[in-house]
């Protein structure tokens, strides 16, 4: 039996090859995933345990500031220091200058990496790790060693086009002064670990440092320890606090890295799920294909099964032939689906690397357990889809072999479509307990009756596709005329085969519709938020909303025309909730930003100051908080600040959960800067001239801009449709893997109907009208897929928008992207019908006839 | 031009083959199918073509249907020489002045007989002639049936919707490779009545390659083929005469292969 199926692999080389293809795509998605995801863990492995000392003195409190990202004005003096490093337990104590708010820009004075990743700018003060290795490591050149010069990380030197002697140009805090200015870059060094992880790396001579984030003060921000010999971190954190000036804490290295774990975790987890779904649907799509594939080359086997069975065979033998196929198949398949998957994962890497996210190529290897995960998901997927039909096989009647015309029989339709309908109540009785608000996350309810419904009509497909199909018929042949016809006919004429096939494209353009309803409903309640919400004439802010420096803002108000400039500056902060400490977003606002934005209140007043607070309303019960009551807020750098809440408003997309007046900020020790500006005009101002004068002020920091409304709704619809494309793009490969489903059904049917071919060509069919006819049949599948999936997809996206109304509180269909992806499959049918189209025309037609 | 005026209107050429050789393989391995047949088939007549297995029949019909290129020599179908004639041509002219029928799988399985039948019309675009087609459909027989698929009719009736089909574009000349090869006797019957008729009352050309000397025997000229070559023929054949010729010829093939 080994023997015979070996022959049949290699009999049908082509054929398998190409379902062999499906789980090639499939685990090489997965795998490539994989691959990225530990290559990603690991690039931040390697930078956060490289770069952090066997200890550290920090501003205490449980908003760490240099994770915050705002500058603190606690500072630790010298005299600190060397009270710290005279401890016998310390080896080496190292002030820092952490600076925050400060950017590059490149030779073409656009901001470097200005999608996320933070600048980190710094003093240069060599320190070793907790292995005792150097935290920062040259690449070329030397270090900042007096005020003017900088050392950049290779990457970001490199995409601003710098060179070493070259000037280079950084936005600056320092208050009172200009923000630009310009260096000399003297070297390019990187985090031991290896690369930043698209952060740019800033470092600076030590009195630069200060003068530009610490007014000039002879002081740091923080201090990295080394353990003398034989001392733990535990023993050096212990000896350390005992010297540790007020609101400053010394922890472990250990814990340190802890924590920025933990932070950087939760992101690489959303990325790693994120991408897996993607895998999976992938995987899905493919073992939809690999079950087609099995069913057809089982079908045209069917008198070779029943000869082996009349010849003795058992059924137990013609299963296990198929089955043995199917896992040499899938070994094959795996095993260069783990190869592709190398492939994929550097590629995802360049992708997220234009997103500033760089990732080391050389932690991109293949893990053991990737490996294993891809076998074990290729046999398994492989197995699973041929084992319907290899028990089909063996249920060939003996006799068969000696008919000509015998068809394996099938179950009937009514089965399917009774079973079918069954799970679709069972599918919607999912979404709707999800709707209504069951016990356990709503979305887990209606993610599990959104994959019910795409799997039930996935083999619902046969029964359900009824009416496109006929529909094509009816088209077709009354545009493309008898060629249009049999293309018709040939899709009806198997409605499991082209529904199977069609299933393919149907699961992944259902995740694609239901995808953009989310985003087109994201997009339109955005609109209709700004529409709203956005009350001032222009809005200032950097679209990464990181904070800027407050020298621009004060500029603005010199402008011609400008009547108001309202500020505001956010910050993390954390409150506790049933005791626990918990993180949540400060915004300080000024007394314009009250008058123009006009906060709906649903009690007390909005007006405040000092010590005053409002909350919103979700805050507000999050905190078992109202009007009269004081929270304790505690702020980055630990300065907690008991603070009375005066108001409690609605929510609004112009400030956080809880507002204050802008001075609490600086009374809490947090450096002032920017986050956002609401400019308001005089009456009767030129308001194109006052852009023009405000678009001057903002020309140093190239990437902070003035936008008024439509601006404002562009840059966030931009911003969505960014992040659509990344999803569609990851989606394209299971349209990909589908498409390639309908060449190999398109291409077993040509093999299939070879003699009916042949006779057609031989009562006068033209080899054009002949790939006419094959590439319809092909359109056909794709429309229904098409078709199927964004109906279920519509729904799905419709429902899921429903349950998450209270966010998105505007329904929108994409109906022109709707009509693009039915114009996108049927290019995609047309093209899945090139090869099998141009196989079945080169056919000699006496051959094609004597086939037997 | 011919050298014999046969009886009725058989004084045109619907088609010939002059010194028609197709060879298969090369060297010592090659094979004459065709070894320089002559022949011409007359209009309005039913030619049979007859032969010991391998002789070269269905070689000689693919290449004159234009199923098939030739080695060297000319085929010739309606005053037209397919030597020279492109693909798409020898599609058209497929579609239009010749037709088949071949031993089995004559239909479109996704197609009613009647679909079957207008197939090389629609094909070409053209619109049937009615009552043309009611005449050929009434003919065969086949009225009630022209709504089934091939899959629920009998190996009789799908043969005489190929014949149906054959006639229904009123072709020059209609070539059918053994088509009673797999009826029983009463099915033949039906099927080779209406070639029959189909020569006598619409004036067809209709050539026939067969086995069967019953079958033969309801032919006008029968045209025997040996080793690739014309060996002789007969005029208005009875079946004595024709199992005779047939026997000859079986002998020398026994003989050859003997010695
Ligand atoms: N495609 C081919 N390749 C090689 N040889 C071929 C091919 N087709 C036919 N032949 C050879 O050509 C010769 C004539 O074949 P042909 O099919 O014309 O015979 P036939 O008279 O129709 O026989 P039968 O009565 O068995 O149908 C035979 O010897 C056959 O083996
Ligand atoms: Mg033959």
């Amino acid at each position: 039996m080994l023997l015979l199926t070996w022959r049949n692999l290699l009999a049908r080389k082509v054929r398998l090859l190409m379902s062999t293809l499906a789980i090639v795509l499939g685990i090489g998605f997965l795998a490539g995933v994989m691959t990225f995801s530990s290559g990603l863990n690991a690039t931040f492995q390697n930078i956060v345990s490289g770069s952090t000392s066997d200890g550290l003195v920090r501003p205490a409190g449980d908003v760490s500031a240099a994770n915050a990202g705002v500058a603190t004005t606690q500072l630790i003096t010298p005299a600190d220091i060397d009270k710290i490093s005279a401890l016998p337990e310390v080896e080496d104590a190292t002030g820092s200058v952490d600076g925050f708010g400060s950017f590059l820009l490149g030779e073409d004075d656009k901001l470097v990496g200005g999608q996320g990743a933070p600048t980190l700018a710094f003093n240069y003060a060599p320190a070793d790790n907790m292995a005792g290795e150097d935290i920062l490591v040259l690449n070329e050149g030397g270090w900042p060693e007096q005020p003017g010069e900088v050392t950049l990380d290779t990457s970001s030197a490199e995409r601003g086009g710098y060179e070493i002697g070259d000037t280079v140009t950084m936005i600056v805090p320092t208050e009172g002064q200009d923000p630009r200015r310009t260096f000399t870059l003297v070297g390019t060094a990187d985090f031991n670990g290896g690369g930043t992880a698209g952060a740019t790396l800033v470092l600076l001579d030590t009195a630069e440092a200060q003068e530009i984030f610490l007014g000039g003060e002879d002081a740091f921000t923080s201090v990295a320890l080394t353990a003398a010999d034989g001392i733990s971190q535990t023993e050096l954190a212990e000896a350390a606090s005992a010297v540790t000036p007020a609101g400053f804490t010394a922890v472990t290295g250990d814990k340190v890295v802890e924590e920025t774990q933990d932070q950087i975790g939760q992101f690489l987890d959303v990325i790693d799920i994120f991408l897996k779904v993607f895998a999976g649907i992938a995987i899905l799509v493919g073992g939809f294909i690999i079950f087609n594939t099995f069913t057809i080359l089982v079908s045209q086997r069917v008198r070779e099964s029943a000869l082996l069975r009349a010849l003795g065979a058992s059924r137990k033998q013609v299963t296990r032939s198929v089955l043995v196929e199917a896992f040499l198949m899938a070994v094959v398949g795996a095993t260069l689906g783990l190869l592709l998957g190398l492939g994929l994962s550097r590629l995802l890497a360049g992708l997220f690397r234009s997103f500033g996210l760089d990732i080391a190529g050389d932690v991109l290897t293949l893990t053991p357990g990737t490996i294993f995960w891809g076998y074990v998901v290729g046999v398994a997927v492989t197995m699973v889809a041929a084992f319907v039909p290899a028990r089909r096989a063996a249920k060939v009647p003996p006799v068969a072999a000696m008919r000509d015309d015998l068809v394996v029989q099938e179950k009937g339709m009514g089965r399917r479509l009774l079973l079918g309908t069954i799970a679709m109540v069972v599918g919607t009785a999912f979404v709707v307990v999800g709707l209504t608000g069951a016990p356990g996350t709503d979305a887990y309810w209606i993610g599990a009756g959104a994959v019910i419904w795409v799997i039930t009509t996935a083999v619902m497909a046969p029964v359900v596709g009824q009416p496109v199909l006929l529909l094509c018929r009816s088209v077709f042949g009354r545009v493309f005329g008898t060629a249009g016809l049999l293309a018709g006919e040939n899709a009806l004429r198997n409605p499991r085969r082209t529904g199977a096939t069609a299933s393919a494209l149907m699961i992944g353009l259902a995740v694609v519709s239901a995808v953009g309803v989310l985003a087109s409903s994201l997009s339109a309640t955005n609109d209709a938020t700004v529409d709203d919400a956005f009350k001032s004439d222009f809005l200032v802010q950097m679209p990464t909303f990181q904070s800027f420096p407050a020298a621009f803002g004060d500029r603005m108000e010199d402008v011609d025309g400008v009547d108001q400039v309202s500020r505001q500056q956010a910050t993390p902060v954390s409150v506790e909730v049933d005791g626990e400490p918990d993180q949540t977003f400060l915004t300080g606002v000024d007394q314009a930003f009250l008058d123009i934005y006009d906060l709906a209140m649903i009690d007390g007043t909005d007006q405040m100051s000092g010590r005053q607070a409002i909350l919103n309303e979700g805050r507000a019960d999050d905190f078992g908080a109202g009007v009269g009551d004081t929270i304790d807020i505690q702020f980055p750098g630990g300065e907690t600040i008991a603070v009375e809440v005066v108001g409690v408003s609605e929510e609004s997309p112009t400030t956080s959960g809880i507002t204050t007046p802008l001075a609490l900020l600086a009374e809490a020790g947090i450096k002032r800067s920017d986050s956002s500006l609401s400019i308001m005009l005089a009456e009767g101002a030129d308001r194109a001239s006052a852009k023009q004068d405000l678009e001057d002020v903002v020309e140093a920091l190239p990437i902070l801009s003035v936008q008024d409304k439509e601006e404002f709704k562009e840059l966030i619809s931009s911003q969505v449709n960014q992040l659509l494309y990344v999803i569609y793009g990851l989606l394209a490969l299971a349209v990909v893997i589908a498409v390639i489903g309908i060449v190999n059904t398109l291409g077993l049917s040509v093999i299939e109907r070879t003699r009916e071919i042949g006779l057609l060509r031989a009562v006068g069919l033209s080899r054009r009208k002949l790939r006419t006819m094959i590439t319809l049949e092909s359109v056909a599948i794709a429309l229904l897929g098409a078709v199927l999936g964004m109906v279920v997809g519509l729904v799905i996206g419709v429902v899921l928008r429903q349950s998450l109304k209270d966010d998105l509180t505007e329904l929108s269909l994409p109906l022109d992207n709707l009509v693009i992806f039915l114009v996108v499959a049927v290019l995609f049918g047309v093209l899945a019908a090139v090869v099998p189209a141009i196989r079945a025309s080169r056919m000699k037609v006496l051959q094609a006839i004597a086939t037997e | 031009m011919t050298e014999q005026p046969g009886e009725g209107a058989a004084t045109e050429v619907a088609a010939s083959a002059k010194d028609l050789t197709k060879t298969y393989g090369k060297g010592e391995a090659e094979v004459r199918a065709l070894d320089g047949v002559t022949v011409d088939l007359m209009k309005g007549e039913f030619t049979a073509v007859m032969g010991p297995s391998g002789s070269g029949k269905s070689t000689l019909m693919h290449c004159l249907a234009a199923l098939d290129t030739p080695t060297a020599g000319e085929a010739i179908v309606d005053g037209t020489s397919l030597g020279r004639l492109k693909d798409k041509d020898l599609t058209t002219l497929r579609r239009e002045r010749v037709g088949f029928v071949f031993q089995s799988f004559n239909l479109v399985p996704t197609l009613s007989a009647e679909e079957n039948i207008l197939l090389p019309l629609s094909l070409a675009g053209r619109k049937p002639d009615r009552e043309w087609f009611d005449q050929v459909v009434d003919s065969v027989g086949l009225r009630p049936r022209l709504g089934h698929r091939p899959s629920e009719m009998s190996g009789g009736q799908q043969q005489r919707v190929a014949c149906a089909r054959a006639l229904v574009s009123k072709p020059s000349i209609v070539f059918a490779d053994e088509p009673t090869g797999n009826l029983d006797s009463t099915s033949s019957a039906e099927v080779l009545g209406f070639l029959r008729r189909s020569v006598d009352e619409f004036g067809q050309t209709v050539v026939m390659v067969t086995h069967d000397p019953v079958a033969a025997s309801y032919t006008d000229r029968i045209v025997f083929l040996a080793d690739g070559k014309i060996v002789d023929e007969l005029r208005n054949p009875d079946r004595d005469q024709i199992l005779a010729k047939m026997a000859s010829l079986q002998d020398v093939a026994a003989q050859k292969a003997a010695g």
